[in-house]
């Protein structure tokens, strides 16, 4: 599908670049949990940054992306400044949500980034909701929606693709089929033929790739964004993948041999892009150079957070509610 | 001066507010229609399918669509048809729009509205006839409302329509052909206050929703009998509720009786009395009570569903007995 011969190098080192950061930023966050510095669960995307990378890399700085307790990436890809993020999941001061969210609350809505979401599921009826105010506007943004394969065993995935489809709305679903739901493997539990069907079932138009691929994931997001603009109605991507980690970064992840992580790890998006890349006549000192960067920048994003103050505890009786009853005499 | 019903008042309120604001669209099942009780009539002719949105039997997406347009610079008012339902949306009222502006730190407002009819309606049984908003008081990130007259609903839904923060209306289906007068030049409601219904000086009753009308009925018969001169106050706002305007009275007449639809147990009536309770012991002259339904679903023949109802009987002796 991709023209590899040609690969448009400065566009696929950028992902490239990206895909390295949202690594280096889980791996930091990881040691982070060890430390007991991130105080919650935190959930990696490590193995699945390609989508990540390949989809945010299609958007606009103004369009909107909702997404998953599996955050991370999402977020950073769309923008969102890691210091900040990095600060929210120490619960510190200066976290994109003032150390009220943590990693499963991360959100940047400077950047369009709606939030990712403590509930499997639910951000997929929020981004259908996103995007009729869009169609209300009459503007020309986008919605992109990201979601696990466990997430199409709810209700709110056939609410959200219905209405979607019903009233013509611009998103693109994004399913990041890991093939696990927590510790399930989500083909056991789940009827059918799959997330793409399911989503075609609907009218959409529903492409299905290897999403450890980023230019494919990079090439298909494209091509579907485009599609969802001008035609405003949604579109689906299932990206397939596998989650290298545990589902939380404390879970040793028993359920599942050994060799079959270590064929995953064979797999891995980022080695493939570099394989890609050097292919494609990057030199080496270009990857040096560029690694060299993103671990500087993620050590000084450990280090700010690790430095930031705690929030003062009177920021928890903030951001409630507006309305407030007479005063007691 | 209009003299108009509780549903006609709604969709005034409604009506008004998506004239001086472009943002304000509703979405719910059937609204093109009217919406099942009326309360959306002439609505769709006026402002369009696209800003007055019928939606498919998706309750998770009407709100959920709520929240995220909510999110996305828009005043969302989402019709839930019966309030039973929106038992169907629960986790995106309750952990979404009720969470997101205090998880998010303070980037986003809800401004949503949910309108979620309440209350006995005509043998409509155990699933369309709950009185829920003590479940809504409950959770932080919430406002309550309960308008009981034609023109608290004009006024109260404009106002929950033009809050940012995100709205539990709850009407009361018995009151949708209710007839009353809806000043034009009403004085914007601020949420958080009740009305004073009936001055008194005995007794002080805290009701809400369509409980008020059985309520002043009473107080109007115990004054006619010279048991008691009662005070009436229709709460109005449950979340945040006027604890002043509670506490004042109750401080003057040193009798509290709490009366709502709703069940007892755990009912908001429950908060009221403790706060009282609290804050006025050594005023009080008897003890504070409630009176409500008891913790029963509600059933479909009428000798059921009176079983379930504060009747004038039951309301009567209540009345006497805190004067006793
Ligand atoms: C409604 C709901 N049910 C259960 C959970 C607990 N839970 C969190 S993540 C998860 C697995 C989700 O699987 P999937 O959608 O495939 O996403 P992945 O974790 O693989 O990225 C579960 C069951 C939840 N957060 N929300
Ligand atoms: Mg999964």
């Amino acid at each position: 599908m991709s023209n590899r011969g040609n690969l448009d190098r400065n566009r696929f080192l950028a992902y490239h670049r990206e895909m390295l950061r949202i690594r280096a930023l889980e791996e930091t966050a990881l040691e982070g949990l060890k430390q007991g510095l991130v105080l919650g669960a935190i959930h990696p995307s490590i193995g699945q940054e390609a989508i990540a990378a390949g989809v945010a890399g299609q958007l606009r700085r103004d369009d909107i992306l909702l997404s998953t307790h599996r955050g991370h990436g999402h977020t950073l890809a769309k923008g969102a400044d890691p210091e900040a993020m990095m600060r929210e999941l120490f619960g510190r001061q200066g976290g994109n949500c003032g150390g009220k969210g943590g990693s499963m609350h991360i959100a940047d809505f400077s950047v369009g980034m709606l939030g990712a979401n403590g509930v499997v599921g639910a951000n997929i009826v929020i981004a259908t909701g996103a995007a009729h105010a869009i169609r209300l506007h009459g503007d020309d943004r986008i919605v992109a929606c990201f979601f696990g394969d466990g997430a199409i065993n709810r209700g709110p995935f056939l609410e959200g693709l219905n209405w979607a489809a019903a009233f013509d709305l611009p998103v693109l679903f994004i399913c990041e089929d890991n093939g696990f739901a927590a510790t399930t493997r989500s083909a056991d539990l789940t009827a059918g033929p799959g997330p793409a069907a399911r989503a075609a079932s609907f009218g959409m138009d529903a492409e299905s790739i290897d999403g450890n691929d980023i230019t494919i994931v990079a090439e298909t997001a494209e091509s579907l964004i485009d599609r969802v603009r001008r035609n405003r109605k949604p579109a689906f991507l299932h990206a397939r993948t596998y989650r290298l980690t545990g589902h939380t970064g404390a879970d040793p992840a028993t359920y599942r041999p050994a060799t079959e992580v270590e064929q995953a790890w064979q797999n891995d998006p980022i080695a493939r892009s570099r394989a890609l890349l050097v292919a494609a006549g990057v030199e080496t000192e270009v990857f040096d150079t560029m690694e060299r960067a993103v671990a500087a920048e993620m050590k000084q994003v450990f280090e700010a957070a690790r430095n930031a103050p705690w929030p003062d505890p009177a920021e928890g009786l903030t951001d409630v509610l507006d309305a407030r009853a007479p005063e007691v005499a | 001066m209009a003299e108009m019903t509780y549903a006609a008042a709604g969709a005034a309120a409604l009506s008004e507010t998506m004239e001086a604001d472009r943002t304000v669209w509703a979405l719910g099942e059937d609204l093109g229609r009217g919406g099942v009780f009326g309360q959306y009539a002439g609505l769709e002719a006026r402002f369009g399918a696209e800003r007055i949105v019928s939606t498919p039997i998706s309750e998770a997406a009407i709100m959920g669509v709520g929240v995220g347009a909510a999110m996305t610079g828009t005043r969302p008012v989402v019709e839930m048809r019966f309030a039973d339902f929106a038992l169907c949306a629960t986790d995106e009222l309750i952990n979404q729009a009720a969470k997101a502006r205090f998880m998010f730190g303070g980037q986003t407002r809800v401004p949503l509205t949910v309108r979620m009819p309440v209350g006995m309606w005509r043998s409509s049984a155990a699933q369309h006839s709950q009185s829920l908003e003590a479940l809504y008081t409950h959770i932080p990130g919430l406002v309550v409302m309960m308008p009981a007259t034609p023109a608290d609903n004009h006024a109260m839904l404009k106002a929950a329509i033009l809050s940012d923060d995100p709205v539990v209306y709850l009407e009361h289906k018995n009151l949708w052909p209710l007839s009353g007068e809806v000043p034009d030049d009403a004085a914007p409601y601020r949420i958080g206050t009740a009305g004073v219904a009936r001055q008194g000086s005995d007794l002080t009753i805290v009701t809400w929703s369509a409980t008020l009308h059985d309520i002043l009925a009473a107080a109007g018969r115990a004054a006619q009998a010279g048991v008691a001169d009662i005070e009436v106050l229709d709460l109005r706002t449950l979340w945040p509720w006027d604890k002043a305007c509670v506490l004042q009275s109750v401080r003057r007449t040193g009798r509290l009786l709490i009366a709502h639809e709703a069940v007892v147990v755990g009912g908001f009536g429950a908060e009221v009395a403790a706060t009282v309770a609290e804050e006025l012991h050594s005023d009080l002259k008897a003890p504070v009570r409630r009176i409500g339904a008891p913790k029963l679903p509600i059933g479909y023949a009428p000798t059921l569903e009176n079983e379930i109802r504060l009747g004038p009987d039951r309301l009567d002796a209540a009345i006497a007995r805190m004067m006793s």
